[in-house]
């Protein structure tokens, strides 16, 4: 049957027609031979959290990733110090669901915007950010390459606005214009339950209109919806980007129901409904729906760009062809001419 | 003439000088005093003298003149300032405010912004004053953010000075800052660099209120989390913020235990509105949520209550008396002793503390505070003589 089916099939010029096959061909099959694959091998996600001290960032990563995967500084015999500087801190964890293992970095970045003067500090971000994708450019330049390179580029980027209710802060602005060339951002409004409803709806149009004002680019953006259909999607979260988020991790009674929530004497936020907060959207895009998504547009964009911007910078391609000046084995350096170049990295 | 003095129960008189028609009358009246205390109790001694009336009498004159009060707040964009200002004095400042873009933000310094309104209630005049400090804490580099609003306060204070050690005192306009009221955001984990930079730049100056803002995302452990965290680390650095005068220990035991839950309420944890809702069967003052009604005035809710009493039932006047004699002393002391130093450098004067008080004496002003002088002593003479001539016009 596949002979017959092959017969019909006539290569114009490079390109082949699709045709409407006989019978079943069995084609599909090998959708569960990748899931079978990705299933044994697991996945990796990399997830970046960017705020001022006590927005809420590690209780959000532990609300939604449904464990205890990043260390809250509220804990009780933990002393916050403001560190002077940002330092970036990563946690790996791997959390196992139906049979799935997903690989699970949070990068956490305090310090960020906590001192009274905080120019130049998300220099240590973009540095670090960078210096991901070097190393994955190093892996991927060498003769004999692994399997499968280890991933620590950043996948996503959480940036946390505090609910003022009135506009993007200059910081913010800097920040995400920043890092909005290399790396994928999702802003959300943090500690979202300071505002009402209509106060909710005008934050979030202004920081809108702000963030075209200044040319800033959040996932997911526009220019890299690949076919109507994705964009019919994309729009619906591009009307509500920021999210307004409220995270938890205590659970309370209401209505019978076991739900997460924050009590109050005026009531009890819920969470997971709709009608409060979008945290169930958030989850959403970044786990359920678009989580592949967000790998794709690191790898085939940004990394892309860093990597064509990188190769021209040190001259490394012959003929249009990126060929490794590293020697044969992995581990011994090559050229000492990259390593040198790292450091013009960090301004952007 | 008889001058008699009341000194508890006994009556001192003393002679002065007489005609006789006067000293009939004055012993004519003196007789019935003592007639009359003699026959009554001597608690009651104290009616007659009439001084008791002496606060009913203050209170009119107050009551007339009216009564200025100036509150500064500050803190960063978005935590409420003017909705609290609003929600305090049940007025809407802020009407006409327009919030500013992104670009226009960029570059914005620390302003400082005066409203003045006047309120009145049953007969009684405010005039209150609201000095605000937009752009405070929003730029990227904060340094010396508070730069501006210092300066702000010693010019009021020196505006004072000036006018107190001027000639004409009988309109001075007391534009000096009596409290100033600090936001503290919810959001962190207790007070930040800029937070305790601010603080202890000011609270030499003004009577310093840090408050809690936007209280209604955090749950009440956290509040009190929260407030603990924030005086623990206000009594670490060393800030002095504004601290509520002792009960008297004459006041019955309901005020002390209401003293005292106010004390330790501090920082209060406020929440503000500007729209009314219902609740309850009722209008209130608050913020509706999908999951609850936040009501300002419900004493569960925050310490919105707690905070106007304080600002204005009760210790709206001593805010006042502090930021008079303390501050405004402290600064009037360091101001003339600064004059002082700088005089003795140059060696001009034999007193120490001169007529005038200004900053740098100067030929122009010199000549201007001989001539005042000259006048002062002329005018002196001319009352001298017009006293002489009016006793000499009785004598006869």
């Amino acid at each position: 049957m596949e002979e017959r089916g092959m017969e019909e099939v006539k290569p114009l010029a490079g390109t082949i027609k699709g045709h409407d096959l006989f019978g079943y061909v069995g084609i599909e099959a090998v959708l569960d031979q990748m899931r079978r694959k990705t299933m044994k091998a697991g996945f990796e996600f990399n997830i970046m959290v960017v705020g001022q001290s006590g927005l809420g960032k590690s209780t959000l990563v532990n609300t939604l990733f449904k464990s205890k995967v990043s260390r809250k500084s509220c804990s009780p015999n933990y002393e916050e110090k403001i560190s002077k500087t940002v330092k970036l801190q990563s946690v790996s964890h791997v959390i196992e669901e139906k049979g799935v293992k997903m690989k699970l970095t949070v990068i956490d970045t305090p310090g960020f915007g906590d001192q009274i003067n905080n120019e130049n500090c998300w220099e240590p971000i973009v540095s670090y950010v960078n210096e991901q994708y070097e190393r994955y450019l190093k892996e991927e330049l060498y003769v004999n390459r692994k399997p499968r390179i280890p991933d620590t580029r950043v996948h996503c980027c959480v940036y946390f606005l505090p609910a003022t209710g009135h506009w993007l802060r200059p910081i913010d602005v800097e920040f995400m214009k920043r890092l909005g060339k290399i790396v994928s951002i999702v802003p959300i409004i943090a500690k979202a339950d300071t505002l009402t409803m209509e106060e909710r709806q005008e934050f979030k149009q202004r920081i809108r209109q702000d963030l075209k004002a200044n040319g800033i680019r959040v996932y997911p953006q526009t220019e890299y919806d690949e076919d109507p259909e994705d964009r019919i999607l994309n729009d619906k979260i591009r009307e509500n980007i920021p999210f307004a988020v409220v995270g938890t991790d205590k659970e309370h009674q209401v209505n019978g129901n076991k739900v997460l929530g924050r009590k109050t004497k005026w009531g009890i936020i819920e969470v997971e409904n709709v009608a409060h907060c979008e945290f169930t959207n958030l989850r959403d895009l970044l786990i359920r729906s678009h989580l592949q998504d967000l790998k794709d547009v690191t790898h085939n964009i940004h990394y892309e760009t860093f990597r064509v911007r990188r190769l021209n910078e040190s001259n490394l391609t012959v003929h249009g062809l990126a060929l490794s000046c590293f020697p044969m084995e992995n581990g011994t350096h090559g050229t000492n001419g990259t390593s040198d170049r790292s450091e013009s990295e960090s301004h952007l | 003439m008889l001058v008699w003095r009341c000194v508890g129960h006994t009556v001192v008189l003393s002679l002065r000088s007489f005609s006789s028609w006067e000293c009939c009358f004055e012993l004519i009246s003196l007789a019935l005093f003592l007639a009359l205390s003699l026959a009554l109790p001597l608690a009651q001694e104290k009616q007659y003298v009439g001084f008791a009336t002496l606060p009913n009498q203050v209170h009119r004159k107050s009551v007339k003149k009216g009564f200025d009060f100036t509150l500064m707040v500050a803190g960063e964009s978005g935590m409420g300032k003017s909705t609290l200002v609003n929600s305090l004095f049940l007025t809407d400042l802020y009407k006409d405010r327009k919030l500013l873009n992104a670009e226009e933000r960029i570059n914005q310094t620390v302003e400082i912004i005066k409203h003045t309104v006047d309120i009145e209630e049953k007969g009684v005049k405010l005039k209150l004053t609201i000095v605000d400090t937009p752009g405070f804490g929003d730029a990227v580099n904060n340094n010396e953010c508070w730069k501006p609003i210092t300066d702000y306060i010693d010019q009021q204070f020196e505006q004072y000075f000036r006018d107190e050690s001027g000639l004409n005192r009988k309109n001075i306009q007391d534009n000096r800052v009596h409290c100033c009221l600090y936001f503290i955001p919810p959001f962190g984990h207790g007070l930040r660099p800029v937070d305790v930079e601010f603080m202890k730049a000011l609270h030499e100056k003004v009577n310093v209120v840090p408050l809690i803002a936007k209280a209604d995302c955090l749950t009440p452990s956290e509040i009190k989390k929260l407030k603990d965290r924030v005086r623990d680390e206000i009594e670490r650095f060393g800030i002095k913020v504004y601290q509520f005068p002792e009960c008297d220990s004459d006041e019955d035991e309901e005020f002390k235990q209401l003293d005292k839950e106010l004390k330790e309420c501090c920082p209060f944890a406020v929440i503000g509105s500007n729209t009314v809702v219902e609740a309850r069967g009722q209008r209130v003052r608050g913020r509706l949520y999908p999951w609850g009604i936040v009501e300002v005035e419900n004493q569960s809710h925050c310490d919105f209550v707690k905070l106007r009493n304080i600002l204005i039932r009760s210790h709206m006047h001593d805010l006042k008396d502090v930021t008079c004699d303390m501050h405004y002393e402290n600064y009037r002391a360091q101001c003339i002793q600064d004059m002082t130093s700088k005089l003795t450098q140059d060696n001009r004067m034999e007193s120490p503390i001169p007529m005038l008080p200004l900053p740098t004496p100067d030929v122009e002003t010199d000549r201007l505070i001989k001539m005042k002088d000259e006048e002062l002593a002329r005018m002196q003479d001319m009352l001298n003589k017009m006293q002489q001539q009016i006793h000499d016009g009785k004598d006869q």
